[in-house]
């Protein structure tokens, strides 16, 4: 083994790399909030809807959690455009994100909307509260301090997820390392730069996470 | 559409055809069992190492804690390709399939070690003072009074877990495994349609991971924590 880490060939590329990082978080949370729209409308299918109403939504539910995001992307990317429909790399990752944390969120979702109790409903109701006011003052808090730690979790594995993204050639962090790696050869001081740099934007989103918990809805959470 | 699929089935799942996805599913399905069982139990004495019970040697305890933090928080994409050049710069002539089991044993060593972690916390320390009491040595507490009561903890999330690790040992394809999705891509690059490529192996991913997540789920029904708390 005679290999010695050179990191002064790669440090003039951690600005170029960081710029990619930004990208990252931008379809993390793009894909993220896309992702909550769908499970937010497929969680109240769940919990509202009767019989045949909610057999599409647990199929795609059931699907999108069994089978790997990396292959529906592939399917997205490859399959689609025999249906004429010619997708970006980088709305391919986006779309295939979106429907993949949309079948996560929606079983947060779902439980977060099971847990609200009947009585806390009867009881808004008994003390004169109009409907905009038990959703805002009972419905809400409630759904909040019990989604808040599941959700920060799935945003963070969402964050480590866009990697996937550097095998469509989109330059996020990972696509912009592989980019280095092919300009310098320095491989290994490369990917562990960019390996750092995830550990980096997850422990800050950990600890933002928790301040935002602990401020706003008084739950003491220790995301991911 | 439809058609030009319906004709070109009978030719994409040929014999030929059928044992390379077998030889891809059989890669698939064996790197996640040895991937998740070895990372089962290197995750299993990391937990050990940081409990405070039983090693209260500090460094011990930030080194496990260490690791843990580290590896759950690096994309598979990027452990992978660590592995991948480290064993490069070894020197180790070893075949693309033991790099991305190490790299499947790495991360699935640091999940696993939360799970078993959590299961372990789930026992009140009064047991293990108790235990103490009754003049029990920590690794005689651990095996007879803690695990027989974690054990159903631990188990039902590791199974869900281990869906994890089957879908991420679709990432592998990048460095050239011949598992599911690598073989989807090469008969998609053979000139096949994608939709039969990627569409077969989205539905054979799913007939390994959905029973392993129902199995999850029963155990989780089964063995779970009674609710009522023992008079």
């Amino acid at each position: 083994m005679n290999y010695t880490l050179q990191y002064g060939q790669v440090v003039q590329f951690i600005p170029y790399l960081l710029q990619g990082a930004w990208l990252s978080l931008e379809i993390a949370t793009l894909s993220f909030l896309f992702g909550m729209a769908i499970g937010l409308v497929n969680a109240s299918i769940l919990h509202f809807g009767r019989g045949a109403v909610r057999w599409p939504v647990q199929a795609y539910v059931i699907f999108f959690l069994n089978t790997p995001l990396l292959v529906q992307i592939f399917f997205i990317f490859f399959a689609l455009p025999d249906f004429g429909l010619l997708l970006t790399p980088y709305e391919a990752v986006l779309i295939g994100m979106a429907l993949n944390a949309g079948a996560y969120l929606t079983e947060i979702q779902r439980a977060g909307f099971d847990s609200l109790r009947r009585t806390e409903l009867e009881a808004a109701e008994t003390l004169g509260f109009t409907r905009v006011q038990t959703v805002w003052y009972v419905i809400l808090p409630h759904i909040c301090r019990i989604l808040f730690p599941p959700l920060s979790n799935q945003y963070i594995i969402q964050v480590m997820t866009t990697s996937i993204a550097a095998i469509f050639g989109v330059e996020e962090l990972t696509g912009r390392a592989y980019n280095i790696n092919s300009q310098t050869f320095r491989s290994l001081e490369i990917f562990s730069i960019a390996a750092l740099v995830y550990v980096g934007l997850t422990i800050i989103a950990s600890a933002m996470l928790y301040g935002v918990g602990r401020k706003l809805f008084r739950v003491r959470i220790t995301a991911f | 559409m439809l058609q030009s699929i319906i004709d070109e089935a009978p030719r994409f799942f040929g014999y030929y055809n059928l044992l390379f996805l077998g030889e891809a599913l059989l890669n698939t399905l064996t790197l996640s069992a040895f991937g998740a069982a070895a990372g089962f139990l290197i995750g299993a004495a990391l937990a050990t190492l940081r409990h405070p019970r039983l090693f209260g040697f500090l460094p011990f305890r930030i080194l496990s804690t260490g690791y843990v933090e580290l590896f759950r928080r690096i994309p598979f994409l990027i452990k992978l390709m660590c592995v991948f050049f480290l064993f490069q710069i070894a020197g180790l002539k070893v075949s693309m399939y033991v790099v991305a089991l190490t790299t499947v044993i790495l991360s699935a060593a640091a999940f696993s070690s939360e799970i078993v972690r959590a299961g372990l916390e789930s026992i009140h320390a009064n047991q293990w003072d108790a235990a103490e009491t009754m003049n029990f040595g920590p690794w005689r507490t651990l095996f007879r009074v803690v695990l027989p009561q974690a054990w159903r903890v631990i188990l039902p999330p590791s199974f869900s877990f281990t869906i994890g690790f089957i879908k991420s040992t679709s990432i592998a394809s990048q460095i050239g495994v011949l598992e599911l999705t690598y073989a989807a891509k090469v008969l998609n690059t053979k000139g096949f349609s994608a939709i039969l490529c990627f569409g077969s192996i989205l539905i054979l991913y799913f007939l390994i991971c959905y029973p392993t997540k129902l199995l999850g789920e029963y155990l989780e029904r089964n063995l779970g924590p009674s609710r009522r708390r023992p008079a």
